[in-house]
């Protein structure tokens, strides 16, 4: 009984292991020679499906299998995650307290020296221009700095790399805008093909980019007087250049705002700002006086630095929106 | 009291990087002057720090100051606040920087196409000045808008290298990134609605009444759960660590150095700051945060030796080791007493200091064995390029806890540490089963690099190490062997430092 026993559980230890009954004529192919350490290759793949190891049937399966399971795991699982953080945080957000409650803790005497002495101390009629570009203008400063370093990065791995088959890929009358990122065919489907001859964009934009770049700058100059400032102003501005590149084409664009332009305003403006506002900082922090006037509330003249600011906020923003339009749908700028 | 001249180094540093980054587009491309500018502006910085860490200690009774952006007062205007911690980690922060940069300068040339090199050293002077702010920063949405700079700035060094892997990388980077932003910005908003403060102080008194009054404890938990995850995904702690190894791995040698090395830890120091300074130890362990972080910080101790275990190219083995060490810092972070922390402050200066060397160190021995990174290919190049053999040997030696390199210090203190606390077991068991684990893969590491092969040494590229190399080694392995050996003064001063942080 234990030999019987012993018998059969070898037979399936050998069938585990990949070593079943081989039919008698079988040759066996020759050992191929020892690997040195740290080079182990995967064994080649078995020819006969009664030598494998459960090992490798387990793994065959996965090949086949293993793709399907795991999307339908990963999808189930992502939405799981999405409704337990989005149950979670709606939860939170009912716990928080009531909106624009007087007697809330963000009601304190933080916001309270910003609405009553804003004015007088920042010399800017608009509190909110006076808080992000006097009081927390080093915030302000990081921020412009995000929008410089992620122009640059764009700049950096799209610029340089997509210029030249951009180059020769241009044809005489036509071209495409939306280009695919990834996968460049002939225009189909899916992409914008623009005239340059296209009548009815070329009078909109006649009419209209010269009203857009002047509402672009009292917003950006009145930034310390009403609602606006550079970052909105900067954004109304861009606006202008975009529709300016799809109406006339991005050459027409290039022949006045380029890579060196772009490159050097957004730098000249950010270094403008940091040493404006380094002075400022600096003066501040020792208690030194600082040479700088607040002006009369309501003048366009007056406000301190936050003009000057807010012009060079405008330039960063134009250009790094447009430049993202520019790189991302024509690959240059 | 202390002097005028250092009392305005922390802001003076953080420009002067700034301005280095912005001036650094417009200076002519060539003959290598914006690596230049960079490496004379961070060695400028760090001799400031230097000076700054000098003079704080000797100022007599106060240790910190606060330093206001401009002309209002602290809760209206922003804020920085400079003690003893923040002065030695903006010292280590620049040197590591320094080294990572002058160290890889020969392999920076042959990855780097000509034409982005100095948007690459725009981006690592953006990444300096970020780590100075956030270090140095006492406001919670300024240091946001530096962990914004430092995630764009970081995920553009991996991408600066041409290649489909850098690609991929970046991107899964990039992605898991800005996750960790948003969950970082809700928590600041729920914050801000919660206490009406941005100022970590005035927080830090508004949470403890919230707390003494028992009110809006809920959205108070969520929001620290919500920026310790954020935080964490930035700082690669292990369930949230897949993007690294791909972007630690592939990027070029500089890169992977200066992430490794540094971008994970403005992001652990960001927490250390809020457990410490805007929430206070108390409430963490009453909001039961402690335990989470310190069972996380033994997993990744566990889980990264093994995930690093199984990696075939040195590079990522080394960049999965970073993930058991992160698990170390969280571990002290976790402990949370004061010398849990300074313990956690003193890894970070360790690793900071020996990972930079390794990746610097294997760039040069995979760079000797002919631009290979599979360990195997690396067979006998301890015998072509030595420092570069030397500089592996000290990091794998101070990575497994050996005494005399600079692991041991921040180990043992570690286990001090964790003496005073209720878990001691666990932390010590992971302590000894994660040596182990780290031994298990370096001194196979070691062995190859020694090993002899005579027909492999034919095929390689024989050119020596640069001179620049040589010295960034020489000044990596004195800083490994000061740390082993010298680290009772430092932690002296970290602890009095994270006292009054």
């Amino acid at each position: 009984m234990n030999e019987e026993l012993r018998r059969i559980w070898k037979s399936f230890f050998d069938w585990v292991m990949g070593n079943g009954p081989r039919p008698e004529n079988e040759v066996i192919p020759p050992e191929p020679p020892p690997d040195l350490p740290f080079t182990r290759k995967p064994k080649d793949k078995y020819s006969r499906f009664h030598e494998a190891t459960l090992k490798e049937r387990y793994n065959q399966w996965l090949e086949i299998h293993g793709l399907h399971l795991f999307s339908v795991l990963y999808a189930g699982l992502s939405v799981l995650t999405c409704i337990v953080i989005v149950s979670l945080l709606l939860a939170t957000v009912a716990e928080l307290p009531p909106f624009g409650h007087e007697r809330n803790p963000a009601n304190n005497e933080v916001i309270r020296r910003y609405v009553e002495h804003g004015g007088h101390e920042t010399g800017a009629q608009n509190i909110v221009a006076g808080l992000i570009l006097d009081y927390r203008a080093f915030d302000t400063f990081g921020e412009s700095a995000v929008l410089f370093t992620a122009a640059v990065s764009v700049l950096m791995l799209l610029g340089a790399s997509r210029r030249n088959r951009a180059e020769s890929e241009l044809q005489p009358h036509t071209y495409e805008i939306g280009r695919n990122f990834l996968q460049r065919g002939p225009p189909s489907l899916g992409h914008h093909v623009f005239r340059r001859d296209d009548t009815i964009l070329h009078s909109v934009a006649n009419l209209s980019i010269p009203v857009i770049l002047m509402m672009g700058c009292v917003v950006v100059i009145n930034g310390h007087l009403s609602p606006g400032g550079g970052f909105s102003g900067g954004a109304i501005l861009s606006t202008a250049l975009i529709l300016a590149a799809n109406a006339y084409g991005f050459e027409r664009v290039h022949e006045f705002f380029n890579e060196r332009t772009f490159i050097i305003s957004s730098s000249t403006a950010l270094m403008i700002y940091a040493l404006s506002k380094g002075y400022s900082f600096f003066t501040g922090a020792n208690h030194i006086h600082s040479i700088i006037p607040k002006g009369t509330i309501g003048n366009i003249l007056s406000g301190g630095l936050i003009l000057p600011l807010n012009l060079c906020v405008g330039l960063i923003v134009a250009g790094t929106l447009y430049g993202f339009y520019a790189l991302f749908s024509e690959g240059d700028m | 009291m202390i002097n005028m001249f250092a009392y305005n180094i922390p802001f003076a540093s953080i420009f002067l990087m700034m301005i280095a980054a912005i001036i650094t587009p417009l200076i002519p491309n060539r003959n290598r002057l914006p690596e230049k500018l960079s490496c004379l502006m961070i060695a400028t910085v760090g001799i400031l720090s230097a000076y700054l860490l000098y003079s704080l200690t000797n100022s007599g009774q106060s240790l910190n100051f606060n330093f206001s952006m401009g002309h209002f007062p602290a809760p209206w205007g922003n804020e920085l606040r400079a003690g003893p911690l923040e002065a030695v980690l903006s010292l280590v922060f620049c040197t590591a920087m320094l080294l990572s940069l002058t160290g890889n300068l020969s392999s920076t040339a042959e990855d780097i196409a000509p034409k982005r090199r100095n948007i690459f050293c725009v981006l690592v002077n953006l990444l300096t000045a970020s780590l100075l702010a956030l270090t140095y920063t006492n406001d919670l949405f300024t240091a946001y808008v530096f962990i914004e700079i430092n995630t764009i700035a970081a995920c553009s060094i991996v991408a600066v290298k041409e290649s489909p892997e850098t690609v991929r990388a970046a991107l899964r980077y990039l992605i898991m990134s800005l996750v960790g932003s948003g969950l970082v910005m809700i928590a600041i908003c729920l914050l801000y609605d919660l206490t009406g403060h941005l100022l970590m102080q005035n927080m830090h008194n508004a949470i403890q009444v919230l707390v003494a009054t028992k009110s809006y404890m809920m959205p108070l938990t969520v929001s620290l759960a919500l920026i310790t995850a954020g935080l964490a995904i930035k700082s690669a702690l292990y369930p949230f660590a897949s993007w690294l190894p791909d972007a630690h791995g592939s990027s070029t040698n500089a890169s992977s150095a200066i992430l490794s090395g540094l971008v994970l830890k403005g992001h652990i120091f960001t927490i250390i700051k809020i457990f410490y300074r805007v929430f206070g130890l108390d409430v963490i362990h009453l909001l039961r945060m402690d335990t989470v972080i310190f069972i996380l910080g033994l997993t990744a101790m566990i889980m990264g030796s093994v995930h690093a275990l199984r990696q075939k190219n040195v590079k990522r083995m080394i960049a999965w080791s970073s993930v058991a060490q992160v698990g170390y810092i969280f571990l002290g972070v976790g402990l949370n007493t004061t010398a849990g922390i300074a313990a956690a402050c003193l890894h970070i200066i360790v690793h900071a200091c020996v990972k930079p060397m390794l990746f610097t160190a294997a760039g040069g021995l995979s760079n000797a064995a002919g631009h290979k990174k599979g360990l195997h290919a690396l067979m006998g190049t301890f015998y072509v390029n030595k420092w570069a053999g030397l500089g592996l040997i000290a990091g794998a030696f101070s990575m497994m806890g050996i005494p005399g390199f600079a692991g041991f210090a921040s180990k043992l203190s570690l286990t001090l540490a964790s003496f005073d606390h209720a878990t001691v077991v666990w932390a010590l068991s992971a302590l000894a089963a994660s040596s182990v684990l780290n031994a298990l893969y370096y001194v196979p590491a070691v062995i190859v690099v020694l090993t002899h092969n005579k027909d492999a040494q034919k095929n390689f590229t024989a050119h020596a190490p640069t001179l620049s190399y040589k010295i960034s080694m020489f000044v990596f392995l004195a800083l490994n062997f000061y740390l082993g050996l010298f680290c009772v003064p430092l932690l002296r001063l970290i602890t009095r430092g994270v006292n009054v942080l």
